[in-house]
């Protein structure tokens, strides 16, 4: 598919480690060959103006005092603009007061813009939802009330006038509302009302029978979700478990919340016997294969956190020595553990928990996510054997060719990020079967036998001759350039 | 290149009577509470204050000391105490000051100035504290900040959070009211569209103020306005962005319209803050442009400066005052702020070609388009297997799960099993879409799908069998046309349509959907779009206002996302102003700190 990009995020001219910009408009630049003189020559040498012209650093510092740019971040923009507004300095009573001073000129109407109502996906409020008469269980009344912007408390609302006060933040009495259906037809009317914050209000009314609230509240999702978060956010973990306890077990997300709790413990025994627990609660078949992964994984890194960390301390083993251990490998992703035992037990048998093989068949692993993962392992510790290995596959003749789930160039970059040598890069390179792909990555990397030998296949003189020009004088690579274009049994394309 | 502004451009309304009535309520509270105080402020707080007031404003009203609002014992030996928060439990639960002091006998007045307003969960907080009638508290009704002559900010981070993932809807009445502020200052509006559930609640909270409140008749300075949640269109956000100001928010995170230029950026030990609006002519020029035409910009006003540099060559005494008092400090400014941009450009053009970008972005229009899926597919797997950068692979796994229906456990395998909440949210938001297991499976893909059916397999076959299932983004593309052809070449210099923002690959839903609507006055003839969209659609007319009026006023729209937007969607918004002079002109409004939608949505839900 064609996605018509003009940029090109590229890496093809860095100039003296500067990202070079012109590459990138090039498009744009194309006739203008002195143009991008002037930006290769690095940013600020196209604003230092001539700092020899005495003339100009002269001015310069004379006019330094005149010349002391407004910042660029016009902090004092505000004050300017509040000295043109008459601002009397009478403390301004609310917007509508200063609404009314800006828009005093426009005369009042009768109320017109009326917008019409929109259903908004509201459920029906029936009077009666509960099967609860339960005068009995109201023996923790509270009286609550809430005290609104004028402080006032009078007048006998009804749960619709009352939720209306309540969002405009006028003063409401809740006290009336004594029995459970009363609480209950406050709340429905709050929730029809789409406004959180009055929704949460009569919650806590309703605290006093938490067994009843919590069953009222699975027929009331949208209350349901609003007691949740405000048990979350306000840190009530007794209340919140005491919750999920009354909700059914189907109710979804209700075991990963369950499972979050680990998050929280933090002595790494507990956390795996928790996560044990975790095990025979009612996940979706895939979460609970992931929870196991999680809880065997785990078992397994406090093995080798306390086998390695003896090791470390022993002194015994040269390659903790040689390179000591950044940070404990407990709690770890599972490709990070396999990066770990990559590192430091490559070589182990099947048998051992800590060998990456096991590792490796214990969870499943797919072949390219072990075989990136030890690349990367490997060359870090500059095993270049080790790496080669990787590659190697025999087919049934016997002869070794270089294999990899990963394409090439890919390989490459993992190698190259890991700052693989030009040697080493140079045969992984070779390996990339595109050409143009190839002279590009081997150029990146100054594999120059490969660029000129690429050209050479390709029959094309012309690019030879421009590398050549790239190439140091009596070098070997320009020598062999030279060979080539000499060269006369080879019929040039160009 | 830089679009030369239209002349029949109606006037945009003036934003700042919004800071003003801002400040002035606040100077207002604050005098509530005579007599020197110290002020507590809320961290996430400080950069809106700083765009309406100062502190020379907050110590003429008597304002002594600044602090931040901490969890911890407070040193003020100040006895007002003024406290300036937003309506969050877990800040009220730090303001335990009141009962530390009862219990050393000290006797202070303290006060709490919520905004934009207080909630009853605030209250019952105090009230489980025992401070209630100890703290008097307040309102500070501050909903929009201004911060660009076209963009205003209602500033909120956890609006997304709360209202998407948690379900709560105490942001609906806040949104309604922003909206109502609107109104009233610059309204009336003749119609308002909308999609999505959150959208339409907002829309009846701000109805509902309306009519509680007096309407006065004004001459209206915004005509339409447009309300759309974000989970309308989450393809967008997870999109790699690639027009300017997009790119230096990916990189160097705009907050409050203000940004902070490492050393890297400035070529010197320092960095510095700038502010990133229209003020910046530079940067006003190249905002809206494709990276790839910012650097030719960029050259040509280098070399306009070098030649305006350059006249001074040959002046006598008297013309070099007049270049000098008259030319030099506005093109030392303007040097200033081109070397500015080079140097941002060069640090994005260095970060980005440190992580494939290249490839990210053809994998992101191959899923875009549903084109080598599988190749996209592989790519991702490798991106996760190798660890790299988590944000990106869960940004690639969502996009590849909303256009296709994809998913994978490799991740959890990378990043650790912990994920399974992250997913959780993720599916919760719609983030993350997963099909059924064996669902409109062919007799083929089954077979397929068993050949590689262990467990790692497995997600390539769902991967297959879900390449059958027809996604709603596909459906939506086709009828919206939201991914030009691509055998055209696409100009990018000269965009013919939204899709430049994306390099010509795909035109964002979400604008794409404004534009349609407004083209047809509302949602006729989108019935199959809405459906796809699970509807929550709606086109109101306000019959008071007289929509046959043909002010330019009805040209302006306010577009609210309700849950942020990106800096791109801004950037395509602002061209559709420009293409479509018969009735647009668009004004965005956001509701997040960040429009960094992508990455903030994805890390705010661990």
């Amino acid at each position: 598919p064609t996605t018509m990009l003009c940029t090109k995020f590229g890496e093809d001219r860095p100039l003296g480690g500067r990202v070079c910009l012109t590459s990138c408009c090039l498009q744009m630049m194309k006739n203008k060959a002195d143009e991008e003189d002037y930006w290769n020559s690095s940013k600020f040498k196209a604003f230092t103006f001539d700092d020899e012209d005495d003339e100009f650093s002269r001015l310069k510092e004379s006019k330094r005092a005149v010349n002391s740019i407004r910042p660029l971040v016009d902090e004092d923009d505000d004050e300017e603009e509040v000295e043109k507004v008459s601002w009397s300095g009478e403390p301004v009573g609310s917007i509508s007061w200063s609404v009314n001073e800006t828009a005093a000129s426009n005369q009042r109407t009768d109320r017109e813009p009326a917008f019409p109502k929109i259903n908004t996906d509201t459920t029906s409020i029936s009077k009666s939802h509960s099967g609860y008469s339960l005068s009995a269980l109201f023996k923790g009344e509270t009286h609550r009330c809430i005290l609104g912007k004028d402080n006032t408390l009078s007048g006998d609302w009804s749960p619709e006038e009352t939720v209306q006060r309540m969002q405009q933040g006028k003063a409401v009495s809740l006290e009336k509302f004594r029995s459970l259906q009363d609480k209950l037809l406050l709340l429905d009317y709050a929730v029809s009302a789409h406004d959180g914050n009055v929704i949460t209000a009569p919650l806590w009314d309703l605290f006093v029978f938490p067994e009843v609230l919590f069953r009222e509240l699975t027929d009331r999702q949208t209350a349901l979700r609003h007691f949740i978060h405000y048990l979350t956010e306000s840190k009530d973990q007794r209340l919140l478990l005491e919750l999920l306890r009354y909700l059914p077990l189907s109710t979804p997300g209700l075991p990963l919340l369950q499972y979050k709790e680990h998050l929280g413990i933090a002595d790494e025994n507990k956390r795996r016997d928790f996560l044990k627990s975790c095990l025979s609660l009612p996940f979706s078949p895939e979460d609970s294969v992931h929870v196991e992964d999680h809880y065997t994984l785990l078992e397994r890194q406090i093995i080798i956190e306390a086998t390695d960390g003896h090791a470390e301390r022993g002194g015994k083993q040269e390659i903790f020595q040689k390179f000591p251990r950044k940070a404990s490998i407990l709690n770890m992703p599972l490709i990070t553990t396999l990066y770990y035992c990559c590192f430091y037990h490559y070589t182990e048998s099947e048998g051992t928990y800590s060998s990456p093989l096991n590792i490796r068949q214990t969870f499943k692993l797919s072949e390219k996510q072990f075989f990136v993962t030890a690349l990367a392992a490997r060359a870090k510790l500059k095993a270049w054997p080790d790496v080669d290995a990787l590659f190697t596959s025999r087919n049934w003749l016997g002869f070794t060719r270089k294999k990899s789930p990963l394409s090439f160039q890919r390989v490459v970059d993992v190698l190259h990020k890991n700052s693989a040598p030009t040697q080493v890069l140079q045969d992984y390179v070779a390996l990339v079967d595109d050409a143009e792909l190839r002279i590009t990555l081997a150029q990146k990397h100054k594999c120059h036998d490969i660029v000129i030998n690429t050209y050479r296949d390709l029959k094309d003189r012309q690019q030879l001759l421009g590398y050549r020009a790239k190439m140091a004088r009596g070098s070997a690579e320009e020598r062999k350039i030279n060979e080539l274009l000499n060269n006369s049994q080879i019929r040039w394309k160009n | 290149m830089a679009h030369s502004a239209r002349t029949d451009c109606p006037e945009l309304p003036d934003f700042f009577l919004l800071k003003r009535l801002a400040r002035d309520q606040l100077i207002y509270l604050l005098e509530q509470l005579p007599g020197k105080k110290d002020l507590f402020i809320e961290a996430d707080l400080m950069s809106p204050l700083d765009r309406i007031a100062n502190v020379s404003t907050l110590k003429q009203h008597e304002v002594d000391k600044l602090y931040k609002v901490e969890y911890k014992p407070i040193v003020s030996t100040s006895d007002q105490l003024c406290f300036l928060i937003r309506p969050r439990i877990q800040t009220v639960k730090w303001i335990y000051v009141a009962n530390a002091d009862k219990a050393t006998g000290r006797f202070r007045r303290y006060k709490i100035i919520f905004t934009p307003q207080k909630f009853y969960a605030c209250d019952a907080v105090l009230e489980e504290q025992g401070i209630i009638g100890d703290v008097t508290t307040d309102e500070w009704s501050f909903y929009l900040l201004p911060l660009d002559d076209d963009i205003i900010s209602l500033e909120l981070p956890e609006f997304f959070r709360d209202n998407f993932l948690a379900g709560d809807q105490r942001w609906v009445r806040t949104a309604g009211s922003a909206l109502h502020l609107l109104h009233s200052l610059y309204g009336p509006f003749s119609k308002v569209y909308g999609i999505g559930r959150c959208s339409k609640m907002a829309y009846e909270s701000w109805r509902e103020q309306v009519e509680e409140g007096e309407q006065k008749a004004r001459q209206a300075e915004i005509g339409k306005v447009f309300l759309i949640d974000r989970d309308v269109d989450f393809v967008t956000p997870l999109c790699s962005q690639v027009v300017y100001e997009g790119l230096v928010d990916d990189i160097f995170k705009i907050k409050c319209a203000c940004v902070e230029f490492g050393p890297d950026v400035t070529s010197s030990d320092k960095s510095i803050k700038v502010m990133l609006n229209s003020q910046d002519r530079v940067f006003n020029e190249i905002r809206n442009e494709h990276f790839s035409n910012v650097f030719g910009f960029l050259s040509q006003k280098a070399r306009n400066l070098q030649t305006s540099y350059d006249k001074r060559r040959g002046m006598d005494i008297k013309q070099m005052k007049t270049f000098v008092s008259e030319e030099l400090k506005g093109l030392k400014q303007e040097h200033r702020l081109l070397s500015l941009h080079i140097g941002a450009c060069e640090s994005i053009m260095k970060k980005k070609t440190k992580q494939d970008f290249q490839e990210l972005l053809k994998t992101e229009h191959s899923l875009l388009e549903g084109f080598e899926i599988r190749e996209s597919i592989s790519f991702i797997e490798e991106h996760i297997n190798r660890q790299v950068s988590m944000i990106e692979s869960l940004r690639l796994l969502c996009l590849l799960s909303i256009t296709e229906n994809g998913k994978s456990s490799f991740f959890l395998c990378s990043y650790g099993v912990d994920h399974l909440l992250t997913f959780a949210n993720l599916r919760q938001l719609g983030l993350l879409v997963e099909q059924q297991p064996g669902e409109t499976l062919t007799v083929m893909e089954s077979k397929v799908g068993k050949l590689v059916n262990d467990r790692t397999g497995g997600k390539l076959s769902d991967a297959f069998s879900s390449l059958a299932k027809k996604s709603n983004f596909r459906a939506l593309s086709r009828k919206l046309n939201l991914v030009p052809k691509s055998d055209e070449e696409y100009d990018l210099r000269v965009p013919r349509d939204m899709a430049y923002i994306f390099s010509g690959a795909y035109v964002p839903l979400s604008c794409k959907l404004i534009e349609q609507v407004l083209e047809r006055d509302g949602w006729t003839g989108l019935e199959e779009v809405t459906r796809l969209l699970n509807g929550h659609e709606f086109a109101v007319t306000g019959y008071g206002a007289d929509s046959k009026a043909k002010n330019d006023a009805q040209r302006i729209i306010l577009v609210m996302f309700l849950g942020g937007c990106t800096f791109s969607e801004i950037s395509a918004l602002r061209f559709l102003g420009r293409e479509k002079p018969s009735m647009l002109f668009l004004l965005t409004i956001w509701l997040m700190e960040t429009p960094r939608v992508s990455v903030t949505l994805i890390s705010s839900i661990f």
